[in-house]
C-alpha cells in the first residue's frame, strides 16, 4: 500500500510539469488569441501549392 | 451584366471601371485587384466573394509624420539592426480574406519580412527592414489595399499596455491545486479506521497543506486586496466575507491537522478559489476590439504639419504651441483654436456641434478646434495650446470625472446585510455552545464562517449579467460592463439626440424624377450648387455625376427657398416648389428640391425620409417611458417629430453640447434615471452624464465618444426589448441569490449543530457554485429566446 505514496508524488510532479509548460506557453502569448490561428490553419500554404501546380 | 464591383461588391454608382474583363467601382478597387494579380494572390477572391474593402479615396493618406524620429520611436514596438516591428490597429479587418491578404504582405512587397494578424483585436504586427522601406511606406501600402491603419494620439500611449495574463495564471494554478488536493483528500473521505491510513495520514494532510499555499498566497490575493481596500474605506463589499471565508478555512484546517482534529478543509479552499476565479475570468472576456473609453485623444491625429521658416515639417501635437503656424489639408482636423492666415477655409463642425453645414471662414477669422477642413490646404496660426482649446475643455467638464463605482451594485448592497447577519448567527451560536459544550465553540463558529462564504452569491451576478451581455452582443448591442445592465433596468426617462441618432447619417438617398437632364444641364446644376453651404446642396452636389464645371453668373441664394444663377445664357432655379414655380400639393416627411431651366420645371430631386427604419414602431413600444428629444438643429422638423413621437414628449432645439449636458443633469436632480442615445461629440458630455449613455452607430469601427454602450444602427429598433431584458435579468439575479441562500441554510444547519465535516463542506460548496452557474446560463438563454421571438427583420 505504501506504493500509493510514490504514485501520488509521481503524478503530482507530472501534473506540475504540465502546469509549468502551460504557464510558459501562456507567457509566450500562445493563448492570447484564439480566432486567427483557427482561420490561419485553413489557408493553403502558397509555396507548396505552387509546387504542386507546376 | 454584373452591376457590382468585383473587388468590394458595392453597387456601381458614379464610376464604372472596366479592367481585365471585370468591373470595379473605383480606381482604388481596381488598383488592389492589380496588386493582388501581379503578386499571385488571386486566391483572395476565391476565399470570400466581395471580400475586398474599397480604399477610401478621401481619407488622409499622409503618413510622413511617422518617419520623424520622435513619433517613430513611440509608435514602433521594436527596432534593431535594420529590423523593425510595428503594430497597427486596423478597424476594417472583418473576415478570413483580410487575414489572408494581410499576412501575405511579404509577397506584395519583399521588403516586408512578415506580418501577423490578431483578428480579435483587429491588429497587425508587421516586421520590415527599415533600411529598405520606411514606416510611412508600410502605412501607405496598407492604405492602398484598403486597410488604413488607425493612428491617433491614443496609439501613442495605448497599445503598449502589456497583456494582463495574471488572472489566467491564478486561475490555472488554482485549478491545478484544486484537482490535486481533491486527489489527496479522498483517502480520508472513503476509508475509516484503516490502519495504514492512520499511520500515513500526515503525508496526505501536509501534502494538501502545501498545495493550498499557492492558492492562498497567489491565486486568491486579489480578493484579499479588495476586501482590505473595502475595510480601509469603511465599505463592506462582497469580497470581505469571501476573504474571511478563505482565511478561516485555511487557518482552521491548519489548526486541525496540527492537532489531529480532522483532515482539514483544504479542498474547499482551493475549490472556492477556482470557482471564484472562473467567474472573474468569465467577466474579463469582453469585446477586445471595441473601445468604449474614447476621448479626444482617439479623435485627434498624432501630428500636424508645422510651417517653420517656410518649410513644412510634421510635428507632434504635444509640441504645438500658441503662435505656431500649421498647415491643415483636406479632411484634416484642426487641433486647437486658431486664426485663418491663408487659404479658403470651409469648415465642417459636425463632430462638435452636430451641424453638417460647411462654414466659410475668411482670413483673420477664428476657427475652433474639432472642425474639419473641406477643400484646399489652409494655413492657420494657433491662438491656444492644444489642451486649452474649446474641445478639450469640453472633455474636461466634470461629467467626465464622474465616479466609476457602479460595479456590482446589487451584490455589494446584499453583502453588507449578509456580513451582519452571519456575524449575528455566529455570535448567537457561539454563545449557545459556550454554555452547552464549550469545547465545541471554536469548531462551530469557524464552521459557520466557512459554510456561509458567499461563493455562489458572488457568482450569480457576474454569470447572469455576463450572459446577458453576450446575448446583447450577439444582437449587436455592445455594452461596456455589466453594471450598465443594472442601470438599464432602473431607467425612467429616455432622451434622444436627433441628428444621426433617430435620423440616418448624412448621406440620404436621393432620387430624381422628371425629365432626364442632359450632361450640360447636370454640369450647370452642379456648378450652381457649388456655391451653396446648405446641407441639401452639399448632398446633391456629391450625388450629381458630372466632371465639368461651367461658368456661373448672377448667383443668388434665397435662404429657405432656393438658389438661382445663369449658366450659358440660361436661367436655372434650384429650390423649393414655390420658388421654382410649381404647385402640386405638399407632402410631409419628404424633402424635395426642384430644378427649373428658363422657367420650365425639369424635375425634382427627392430626399427620402431620413428617419431610421422602424422608428415609429419602436417609439410605440417605449410607451411607459418619458421621452425627450434634444437637437442641435433649428425646430423646422418639429411637426415631423410630433407625428412620430407620442404626446408628452419634450422637444428642445438649438441645443449646444452644454445645453444637452445640463438638461440631463436637471432630470437627474429630479431623481430620474436617464438613458441617453446619441451619436457624436456634440452629445458626449450628455452621454457621460446620463446614467446610461448609448451611442447609435452605423459603423461600429468609427469613432464613438465615451459611452456605456454602442448599438448598431440596424438593430436600433430592438431597444425596447433590450430594456425589458435588463429588467428581467435583475429578477433572475434575485432568483439566483435565492438558490444560493438555500445552500447556505442547509450548510448552516450542519454548521450550527456542530456536524460540519470536511466532506460535507467539500460537497456543498462546489455544488452550490455549479448549480448557480447552470441556472444563470439556462435562465438567461431561455429568457432571451422568449423576449426576442418573432423578430421582424428590419
Amino acid at each position: 500500500m505504501g506504493i500509493i505514496i510514490l504514485m501520488v508524488i509521481a503524478s503530482v510532479s507530472l501534473a506540475a510539469v504540465f502546469l509549468a509548460l502551460f504557464l510558459w506557453g501562456a507567457k509566450k502569448g500562445q493563448f492570447d488569441e484564439d480566432e486567427s490561428p483557427a482561420v490561419r490553419m485553413l489557408m493553403d500554404d502558397k509555396k507548396v501549392k505552387d509546387k504542386i501546380d507546376t | 451584366m454584373a452591376d457590382s464591383c468585383f473587388h468590394c461588391g458595392q453597387k456601381l454608382e458614379n464610376e464604372d471601371i472596366f479592367f481585365d474583363e471585370k468591373q470595379f467601382c473605383c480606381a482604388g478597387c481596381k488598383t488592389v485587384y492589380e496588386i493582388l494579380n501581379l503578386n499571385g494572390l488571386e486566391n483572395f477572391y476565391a476565399m470570400n466573394t466581395d471580400a475586398g474593402i474599397r480604399p477610401d479615396d478621401k481619407a488622409n493618406r499622409h503618413f510622413e509624420f511617422l518617419d520623424t524620429s520622435e513619433i517613430f520611436d513611440k509608435i514602433i514596438d521594436f527596432s534593431d539592426d535594420g529590423t523593425t516591428l510595428v503594430t497597427f490597429h486596423i478597424p476594417v479587418i472583418h473576415c478570413t480574406s483580410c487575414v489572408w491578404l494581410l499576412e501575405s504582405l511579404h509577397d506584395i512587397d519583399g521588403r516586408i519580412n512578415y506580418s501577423i494578424v490578431n483578428f480579435s483585436k483587429k491588429e497587425i504586427q508587421v516586421s520590415f527592414n527599415n533600411d529598405k522601406i520606411r514606416l510611412s511606406e508600410v502605412a501607405k501600402l496598407l492604405t492602398q489595399l484598403g486597410y488604413k491603419p488607425a493612428i491617433s494620439l491614443d496609439s501613442l500611449d495605448g497599445i503598449k499596455k502589456s497583456q494582463n495574463r495574471t488572472l489566467l495564471y491564478k486561475l490555472v494554478v488554482a485549478g491545478f491545486c484544486f484537482g490535486n488536493i481533491m486527489l489527496l483528500a479522498f483517502p480520508e473521505y472513503t476509508n475509516d479506521n484503516e490502519a495504514w491510513l492512520e499511520t500515513n495520514k500526515d503525508f496526505f494532510r501536509w501534502g494538501m497543506f502545501l498545495l493550498s499555499l499557492p492558492v492562498m498566497f497567489f491565486s486568491a490575493t486579489d480578493y484579499f486586496k479588495s476586501a482590505w481596500q473595502g475595510i480601509k474605506n469603511r465599505f463592506i463589499n462582497i469580497d470581505v466575507p469571501i476573504a474571511i471565508g478563505f482565511w478561516v478555512l485555511f487557518l482552521r484546517s491548519t489548526y486541525d491537522i496540527i492537532f489531529d482534529l480532522s483532515p482539514g478543509y483544504f479542498d474547499s479552499v482551493a475549490g472556492l478559489a477556482f470557482f471564484m476565479l472562473i467567474g472573474k475570468w468569465f467577466q474579463q472576456q469582453t469585446y477586445k476590439s471595441m473601445a468604449f473609453d474614447r476621448d479626444y485623444k482617439s479623435f485627434y491625429p498624432i501630428a500636424v504639419i508645422k510651417i517653420i521658416n517656410g518649410t513644412e515639417q510634421p510635428v507632434m501635437l504635444s509640441e504645438l504651441k500658441t503662435g505656431d503656424r500649421i498647415l491643415i489639408r483636406n479632411e484634416e482636423i484642426i487641433p486647437a483654436d486658431a486664426v485663418l492666415m491663408k487659404g479658403e477655409a470651409m469648415i465642417d463642425n459636425s463632430f462638435v456641434t452636430g451641424e453638417s453645414k460647411l462654414i466659410r471662414k475668411n482670413q483673420g477669422d477664428k476657427i475652433f478646434a474639432g472642425g474639419k477642413q473641406s477643400g484646399q490646404a489652409i494655413e492657420l496660426e494657433l491662438i491656444r495650446d492644444v489642451n486649452q482649446s474649446y474641445l478639450t475643455q469640453l472633455w474636461n467638464n466634470e461629467a467626465f470625472h464622474k465616479e466609476e463605482s457602479k460595479l456590482n451594485k446589487l451584490t455589494n448592497s446584499i453583502s453588507r446585510y449578509f456580513v451582519i447577519i452571519i456575524l449575528l448567527i455566529a455570535s448567537v451560536s457561539g454563545i449557545f455552545w459556550y454554555f452547552y459544550n464549550s469545547s465545541e465553540v471554536l469548531q462551530v463558529v469557524t464552521a459557520i464562517l466557512i459554510i456561509t462564504c458567499p461563493c455562489a452569491l458572488a457568482l450569480s451576478s457576474p454569470f447572469i449579467l455576463g450572459n446577458v451581455m453576450r446575448i446583447f452582443g450577439e444582437k449587436k448591442f455592445y455594452i461596456k460592463s455589466t453594471a450598465t445592465i443594472e442601470s438599464m433596468a432602473k431607467i425612467d426617462e429616455i432622451v434622444f439626440d436627433k441628428t444621426g441618432t433617430i435620423t440616418e447619417n448624412q448621406n440620404a438617398e436621393v432620387v430624381y424624377s422628371g425629365e432626364t437632364l442632359t450632361d450640360e444641364e447636370k454640369s450647370a446644376v452642379k456648378s450652381i450648387l457649388k456655391n451653396s453651404n446648405h446641407p441639401l446642396s452639399r448632398i446633391l452636389y456629391d450625388k450629381i455625376d458630372s466632371k465639368e464645371f461651367l461658368e456661373v453668373s448672377g448667383y443668388e441664394e434665397v435662404p429657405g427657398k432656393g438658389q438661382q444663377a445663369v449658366v450659358n445664357g440660361m436661367l436655372y432655379k434650384i429650390g423649393s416648389q414655390e420658388f421654382v414655380g410649381e404647385n402640386s400639393g405638399k407632402e410631409l416627411n419628404k424633402t424635395r428640391v426642384y430644378v427649373s431651366k428658363n422657367g420650365i420645371v425639369k424635375g425634382k430631386f427627392e430626399f427620402s425620409n431620413r428617419y431610421r427604419n422602424g422608428l415609429k414602431k419602436m417609439i410605440n413600444r417605449l410607451a411607459p417611458y418619458k421621452i425627450s428629444i434634444l437637437s442641435g438643429d433649428n425646430d423646422s422638423e418639429r411637426d415631423n417629430l410630433a407625428e412620430i413621437f407620442p404626446l408628452g414628449t419634450t422637444f428642445n432645439f438649438g441645443q449646444s453640447p452644454e445645453n444637452k449636458l445640463d438638461y440631463i443633469r436637471n432630470l437627474q436632480q429630479k431623481q430620474k434615471t436617464v438613458l441617453m442615445l446619441g451619436d457624436g461629440l456634440n452629445d458626449s458630455g450628455a452621454l457621460k452624464q446620463s446614467d446610461v449613455g448609448i451611442v447609435v452607430s452605423d459603423d461600429i469601427n468609427n469613432f464613438s465618444p465615451s459611452c456605456d454602450a454602442i448599438i448598431d444602427a440596424k438593430n436600433f429598433g430592438q431597444l425596447p426589448r433590450f430594456l425589458k431584458f435588463s429588467k428581467i435579468s435583475i429578477r433572475l439575479i434575485w432568483a439566483a441569490f435565492g438558490i444560493s441562500f438555500l445552500y447556505n441554510i442547509v450548510g448552516l444547519f450542519f454548521a450550527i449543530t456542530g456536524q460540519l465535516q470536511p466532506v460535507v463542506a467539500a460537497i456543498l460548496m462546489p455544488i452550490s457554485s455549479i448549480s448557480v452557474v447552470i441556472f444563470a446560463t439556462f435562465s438567461t438563454r431561455i429568457t432571451a429566446g422568449f423576449i426576442f421571438r418573432n423578430l421582424e427583420s428590419v
